[in-house]
């Protein structure tokens, strides 16, 4: 017998005389926040924040000002594009533009100062952003080595409340990222440090449309 | 490298040395005291939190009586993405096959994402024994590697280190494994997180073998989990051209909405926050996304004999939050090394001796390592009725007779005949009464238990006789 079955047939024999268990009660709550559009990118704002992400709001034709300022503010030299972001969101930029390419190796993304992406969604209870390599966002390394990470999320269309309302919006045969503010570490007496391996600096944009367009 | 846990001392042992370092008690009570309050507070945020961990619960409960079909199941789906299934008996067919996945690919040095499972086997120096240099990625777990000891806590395994520690190891180690620490090093825990990211970043940088274990494996749809704070992981899994995952068959959970529960319940169980920075999910392999070849080891190495325990394979939900360790007196003044095994505290007491057997002195004595308080049933998001297994295991070890045990049942016999004879209890209450100023603080004979007790004195007269003279 090889080991799959060996096993396999010891599971079998280990719970062949216990009982059945029903189907979990999923009676938890489905989310723990009113389900106002306001309130839900208020709280993402907050608990962001809290994690240490730097949070903005701007509008359509205010973003490519908010990210040229963004960008200049960090001396950003380079910045790494997805291949699917709208080109207007960098018009205003001098930054040099980098096309995530297969070619660029590990070295060639870590002399890169910033990237710039947009999600698949955010969670409001937990200040969380879901990456999902959709071509606004590009492939995974691209938002982990550059030092500085700016996100862009649709408000209110792309936030969501909670873990029970985000896990059927996604699609777990793509590879996800979810990001809970910048990179952190307790591992010194438990002191919360940000930055260790990703980036340090994580920048959040709200991005609304003007009431009344 | 780091330390093994082959002969280590039983925790009575262990634990008297660990009591009688004040650092170390220090280090320990100031960490386990601050992540305790923090939790308390990023629990009470959730007003269904029981019934969170009630449905984490029964999702474990249910996944562990159907956990032949969900693997087979898990095989099937990691398969079709394009992974690479193996199945692994014990730590030895795990780290043959692991090292001989590493052999294949021609490299001979891999970065590993902090991993339980990869401990529990000892991968490292079976790595190490095939000439493969091994590099842990977590903070953590680099100082432990850099120190040359041994993780002593499962989230902060080098929760028993202060920062004039970690800097002193800094300073001395790492240059001999990499890019040397700045001349200047201060004990800010900032300064010496950028030290581990300059000396980790060239090693990401060039990785082309990833080692993993993980939180979470969604049957369904065949998706690995791993949470964590750095980007260590992520650099792990995304960078390097192959991904190795070494997870213990209990991880598998049946469905992608079940992670709605734990991703809720573990990181404020955990570190207590609403969310950790970063948690990576993967189905097999992604064109040009990530490593090209992925392959998935799953382990038993003792689980399949907990789960056929009825009791005990309840430790099996364990979802490696160590909250249990945070609350338990024992822990906080024992230290993590004391349990002699990757998993320490109360989840450790009762896990430990259902993988390995109680055959060794270590085995045998860990369910006794607690004071049976409870604290860490309370707090258990998955509701492991941790006291119940150690009471249950203490049976086991009784059972079997060990020499404690032998001691015991021959203190009980006469006991039992004293209290059917009350004229010679009476006569010996007495004496005893009359003797007091003789007594020893402690008996010979019986140290494991009274070298860290006194005995109670005996008052100045039977109870009985006092009950004559005020009470008839």
């Amino acid at each position: 017998m090889n080991t799959r079955e060996t096993i396999l047939t010891r599971i079998r024999e280990a719970v062949a005389q216990a009982p059945e268990v029903p189907e979990p009660a999923r009676d938890y709550l489905p989310s723990h926040t009113p389900n106002d559009p306001q309130t839900l990118v208020n709280l993402l704002a907050e608990n962001l924040t809290d994690y240490r992400a730097i949070v903005h709001h701007t509008y359509e034709d205010t973003l490519p000002d908010l990210l040229n300022q963004l960008l200049s503010a960090h001396g950003t030299q380079s910045v790494l594009v997805p291949p699917g972001l709208p080109e207007h969101w960098l018009q205003a930029s001098n930054a040099q533009q980098i096309e995530d390419s297969s070619t660029h190796t590990p070295h060639d993304l870590d002399t890169v100062d910033s990237v710039v992406t947009g999600c698949a969604l955010a969670i409001a209870e937990t200040g969380t952003l879901v990456l999902d390599a959709s071509p606004d966002q590009g492939r995974r390394r691209i938002t982990l080595i550059p030092d500085h990470h700016i996100c862009i999320v649709r408000a209110p269309d792309q936030i969501v409340a909670s873990l029970p309302q985000a896990m059927p919006r996604l699609d777990p045969t793509r590879p996800l990222t979810w990001i809970s503010g910048p990179s952190a570490t307790s591992d010194i007496e438990l002191d919360r440090v940000e930055g260790v391996h990703g980036p340090r600096t994580l920048e959040v944009i709200l991005l609304s449309s003007r009431s009344g367009d | 490298m780091s330390g093994t846990y082959l002969g280590m001392p039983s925790f009575p042992v262990a634990a008297r040395e660990a009591v009688n370092n004040p650092t170390l008690r220090a280090n320990l009570r100031h960490a386990t005291h601050t992540i305790r309050a923090k939790r308390a507070v990023a629990v009470a945020e959730l007003a269904d939190w029981a019934l969170l961990r009630e449905a984490g619960k029964q999702i474990k409960d249910r996944t562990l009586r159907h956990l032949d079909t969900l693997l087979v199941e898990l095989e099937e789906k990691v398969t079709a993405a394009g992974g690479v299934v193996h199945w692994a008996a014990d730590a030895e067919e795990a780290n043959r096959i692991v090292t001989e996945l590493v052999v294949e690919t021609g490299e001979r040095e891999v970065v590993k994402v902090k991993s339980m499972a990869t401990q529990e086997i000892g991968l490292n120096e079976a790595l190490e024994a095939a000439g493969i240099a091994a590099y842990e990625t977590d903070l953590a777990e680099l100082i432990v590697q850099l120190g040359e000891d041994r993780p002593s806590h499962i989230l902060v395994p080098a929760i028993h280190r202060n920062r004039g520690e970690i800097r002193d190891i800094f300073a001395t180690t790492m240059g001999e494994w990499g890019r040397p620490a700045p001349d200047d090093l201060t004990d800010s825990p900032a300064a010496l997180a950028e030290a581990a990211r300059l000396h980790l970043r060239e090693k990401f940088l060039r990785a082309k073998v990833g080692i993993s274990g993980a939180n979470f494996m969604v049957a369904e749809t065949g998706t690995l989990v791993v949470l964590e704070s750095e980007g260590n992981g992520r650099m792990c899994l995304t960078l390097p051209e192959t991904l190795i995952s070494v997870v213990g068959i209990e991880k598998v959970i049946p469905s992608w909405r079940d992670l709605e529960v734990f991703l809720q319940t573990l990181p404020r169980s955990s570190t207590a926050e609403r969310m950790n920075p970063y948690t990576s999910t993967w189905t097999g392999t992604t064109d040009s996304d990530g490593p090209k070849a992925f392959h998935l080891v799953l382990l038993d190495n003792g689980r399949t004999a907990t789960l056929a325990d009825e009791v005990g394979r309840q430790a099996l939900r364990c979802i490696r939050c160590s909250a249990c360790l945070n609350v338990c007196p024992v822990y906080e003044r024992a230290g993590g090394h004391a349990y002699g095994s990757v998993y320490p505290g109360p989840i450790g007491a009762i896990l430990s001796p259902q993988l390995r057997g109680t055959q060794s002195d270590i085995d045998a004595s860990l369910p006794y390592a607690s004071s049976l308080c409870g604290a860490c049933y309370e707090v258990c998001p998955v509701a492991i009725d941790i006291p119940e297994v150690l009471v249950h295991l203490r049976e086991q070890v009784a059972e079997k007779g060990g020499k404690g045990h032998r001691l015991e049942k021959t203190a009980m016999k006469a006991a039992g005949w004293i209290l059917n004879h009350p004229a010679a209890l009476t006569a010996g209450e007495r004496i005893a009464s009359k003797t007091r100023a003789l007594h020893p603080k402690t008996v010979p004979g019986a140290s494991a238990w009274t070298d860290s007790r006194d005995l109670p004195a005996l008052p100045e007269q039977p109870f009985r006789d006092w009950w004559k003279k005020n009470r008839t």
